[in-house]
């Protein structure tokens, strides 16, 4: 579950030199919030947590070096007063703020920050978000177990750390915003050891007040919090274990604010139709494609012109009416809050009739026969036979194979297992909002190794070539060229079709009237369901 | 009847080597590898590799098996692989609520069941007997998910007399022990209908009633008694059946029991945490099978051990 739902970094149509969230500074604080969830939170430990529920509580219980201006994917100072780059992109040096303090009450120093982050890339931390850093000079080795410490990051004083970098890299200040960069005192981590994910002790604006297992967390306003006037509310509590379905009965009864789950797809159409409930719904769109992936290394899709026949036979508005439109059909991989989508770029049409023709050109006028894996939950079943029906259309029959999420995955990391998979409910919901981050562990040959993401086993040396030069572009007057660059590729990459990009989800985020906000702060990028540390109580004085 | 006791605590003692062995094997064979679901999808190659050594997911799965064997006698069920906490403490936290859940769901399915089943038998082919053995009918085949959301939207939404989901207070328990006694309260009542009819036409029923007893006597005093002993020796049975029930029951109500833990667990390949779950859930039916199977004598004599 990691990954998939992976806090979806939103853009919304504002995006790069967005005009910035009209965040309501002044908004009275007092009051609280109840979000619904199904699942119990796994853990609460910002070097371990990363599915989509914990990851938003994360970010209100801790702080990294950076963050983002609220409801936007706009990049700020958090901890940090100020960062500065040196001309070659190496060596990046951050001041801390003065007065930030933990939670529990000690101030923050430079040496906390080395600290977490040889934490995070300990192999002995098992955290899943160690790869993230492998930019950092003598990441290899540490992250191997064979140093004392992660060389690069040096601690120049109290209030200031250096961190040298192996090579320049464009995405170095995103990842200094990822949970997996939060900065964590180490008496605290000592004193609860692996139980630190249930006693998490940060910098955030909220602190854990209350953790019932399978019940409630409870999080309540920290008064020390760096920013004045933040957070807006007294406490946020968690309420656990909810269907969907019993979540949304509970909201519409006033016992809860929003629903962590989202709208149930059985009761969206009734939800949208009723226009007492409608109006309190927030549409957003989100960092995430849905594709199908076509095994490159496996006949007959190892012949770019099957693979483009592919891609004209899917009629992706059918699938969205499917989903009750809570989608866009896509025709690139990046989705079009992406900084770098190609707004003009066409894609291939749907033409079943050219696509036959298409598979007759490439020796397979009479079809083949194929397998398609999906995960074996709502909707991507009946997605998965709708791509069916559509390839049966043109001659390609193909089974489907309903598979629980880690066996797809699994099966999609083997070389010659999985012809087909459609990547719904699994892939790819971006980490950061940055073009590159749709490319190397999907789409590039770093990915195309066993226990990998990239289910097409795509490799392109030349691609992966301009990639690593775009992302070396560090100078920030660059960034308009950066993003060229990245357009391009991903516009090449569809010459070679390895996916079938599908469509890009939209976000709805049903809130109660107890609470309010600017909108973006209810389809806040990094902050899912909604941006807890910003929405106010209209109970509040 | 001590040798029994022993033979049977023995026996159980294999069943359970058993369930966890091939549950342990069966997890060990599923084609997803838990060190790369916890390094995630940014991690290197060898990030795995050192994972998994870590867990020592690289030997043979009997030397796993076995390692695992050891912890669990010394009390150590290992730590769940996503959330990192002693999966001992885990299933500790949330069995009260599983328990209090069981126990009332069969008092429940009990007062419903033995009620209907003797009414029915009383009123044998008229119309209260048909109209309750439908009720039964249905209360056996509805799925208790769509029980479980039909009783909260009237009791809950349309009434407003019940609590939507959630736990600590007697009316949260209500409903969710209703669900889940409901399919049970089935079953007795169909058995307790049968059973009834038959001791109504045995003959000391008859000799009762030539002794010119009065008829509610009769029912009380001797066939109610005599026809409900054979039930209550299944209700060890039950404590498996809830098992499986209690995942959905759980989930509907936001109920904090073990069966919530072993759905995610389940989802999320953690293998520590569905081993614990399994083997604690398999030791429940178990000892409720032999449970059944002691009460059974004590309270019929006609049962021998032997």
């Amino acid at each position: 579950m990691f990954k998939l739902f992976l806090a979806g970094l939103t853009g919304l149509a504002l995006f790069g030199n967005v005009a910035l969230a009209q965040v309501n500074e002044n908004a009275p604080q007092g009051g609280s919030m109840t979000v619904t969830y199904k699942d119990d939170v796994a853990t609460l430990d910002p070097a371990i947590g990363y599915d989509w529920q914990n990851w938003s509580m994360i970010k209100s219980l801790f702080d990294g070096l950076m963050g983002y201006e609220p409801g936007s994917t706009q990049l700020r100072n958090e901890l940090s007063a100020s960062n500065t780059i040196s001309a070659d992109g190496m060596v990046h040096v951050f001041k801390l703020k003065n007065g930030i303090k933990f939670h529990n009450g000690r101030e923050i120093t430079a040496a906390d920050v080395k600290y977490s982050l040889e934490r995070v890339t300990n192999p002995k931390t098992q955290s899943p978000g160690a790869g993230f850093f492998g930019m950092i000079d003598g990441f290899d080795s540490w992250n191997a177990g064979q140093d004392s410490g992660l060389s690069g990051v040096k601690v120049i004083d109290d209030k200031t750390i250096e961190i040298r970098l192996s090579r320049p890299d464009a995405t170095f200040l995103h990842v200094m915003a990822l949970n997996f960069a939060s900065i964590v005192p180490k008496e605290a981590v000592d004193a609860a050891g692996e139980d630190f994910g249930r006693k998490p002790v940060g910098s955030g604006a909220f602190k854990l007040a209350e953790w019932t297992p399978g019940q409630r967390v409870v999080f309540e306003a920290f008064d020390g919090y760096h920013r004045a006037g933040v957070p807006k509310l007294e406490s946020v509590t968690f309420e656990i274990g909810l269907e969907p379905m019993v979540a949304l009965l509970r909201l519409q009864q006033g016992m809860a604010d929003t629903l962590g789950d989202g709208i149930p797809p059985a009761q969206f159409m009734q939800v949208m139709n009723d226009p007492n409930q409608s109006k309190n719904v927030i549409e957003g769109g989100q960092l995430h494609t849905g594709y199908i992936t076509m095994n490159t290394r496996m006949a007959p899709f190892d012949n770019v012109m099957v693979r483009k026949a592919v891609n004209m036979a899917i009629n992706k508005e059918r699938i969205v009416r499917i989903i009750n439109g809570r989608a866009v059909p896509a025709n690139q991989p990046l989705p079009p809050t992406m900084p770098g989508y190609a707004k003009d770029y066409k894609g291939y049409p749907f033409d079943q009739d050219g696509a036959k023709k298409m598979l007759a050109d490439a020796g397979l006028a009479n079809g083949f026969s194929t397998e398609l894996f999906v995960y074996n939950t709502d909707p991507n079943p009946r997605i998965a036979q709708a791509i069916q029906q559509d390839l049966a259309a043109i001659g390609i029959k193909a089974e489907i194979r309903n598979l629980a999420q880690a066996n797809v995955i699994a099966a999609g990391g083997e070389p010659d297992q999985a012809p087909m998979i459609w990547s719904g409910g699994m892939a790819w919901i971006a980490d950061f909002p940055d073009p590159s981050n749709f490319y190397g562990p999907i789409l590039g040959c770093a990915g195309a190794v066993q226990g990998g993401w990239n289910w097409s086993w795509y490799c392109n040396e030349a691609l992966d070539a301009r990639a690593a030069e775009a992302d070396s572009m560090t100078d920030p007057s660059k960034t308009a060229e950066r993003e060229a660059a990245w357009r391009q590729i991903y516009v090449d990459i569809m010459d070679d079709a390895p996916w079938v990009p599908v469509f890009n989800e939209q976000r709805f985020t049903f809130r109660s009237e107890k609470i309010d906000g600017d909108g973006t702060l209810f389809v806040d990028p990094v902050h899912i369901p909604v941006n807890y540390d910003y929405i106010f109580s209209t109970q509040a004085k | 009847m001590r040798n029994y006791v022993l033979r049977r605590l023995l026996q159980s003692g294999l069943i359970l080597l058993g369930i966890s062995l091939v549950t342990f094997i069966l997890l060990y064979l599923i084609p997803a590898d838990p060190a790369r679901q916890i390094a995630g999808r940014s991690a290197t190659a060898e990030t795995v590799a050192n994972i998994r050594a870590q867990l020592g997911l690289d030997d043979p799965v009997m030397i796993q098996y076995f390692r695992y064997l050891g912890n669990l006698v010394q009390g150590d069920m290992g730590r769940s692989y996503l959330q990192k906490a002693e999966v001992s403490v885990l299933i500790a936290g949330r069995l009260p609520a599983s328990l209090l859940l069981m126990i009332s769901a069969i008092v429940t399915e009990l007062i419903l069941g033995l009620t209907v089943g003797i009414v029915a038998a009383l009123r044998r082919n008229k119309f209260e007997d048909q109209a309750l053995m439908i009720f039964s009918f249905v209360s056996i085949s509805a799925p208790q998910f769509v029980i479980g959301i039909l009783l909260l939207y009237f009791f809950s939404i349309q009434f407003q007399w019940l609590p939507i989901g959630g736990y600590g207070t007697f009316a949260h328990l209500i409903l969710p022990s209703l669900t889940l006694g409901l399919l049970g309260a089935g079953w007795y009542s169909r058995m307790m209908r049968s059973s009834m009819i038959d001791v109504l036409h045995q003959d000391f029923v008859r000799t009762a009633r030539a002794k010119g007893i009065a008829q509610s006597q009769v029912i009380v005093r001797h066939v109610i008694p005599n026809a409900i002993l054979p039930i209550i020796a299944m209700v060890g049975i039950d404590i498996g059946l809830f098992m499986s029930g209690i995942v959905v029951v759980e989930s509907v109500f936001g109920w904090p029991g073990i069966g919530q833990l072993a759905w995610q667990a389940i989802q999320r390949i953690d293998i520590p945490v569905i081993m614990g779950v399994t083997i604690v859930s398999a030791t429940a039916i178990v000892l409720g099978n032999l449970l059944a199977d002691l009460i059974a004598p004590w309270i019929d004599p006609r049962i021998k051990i032997k």
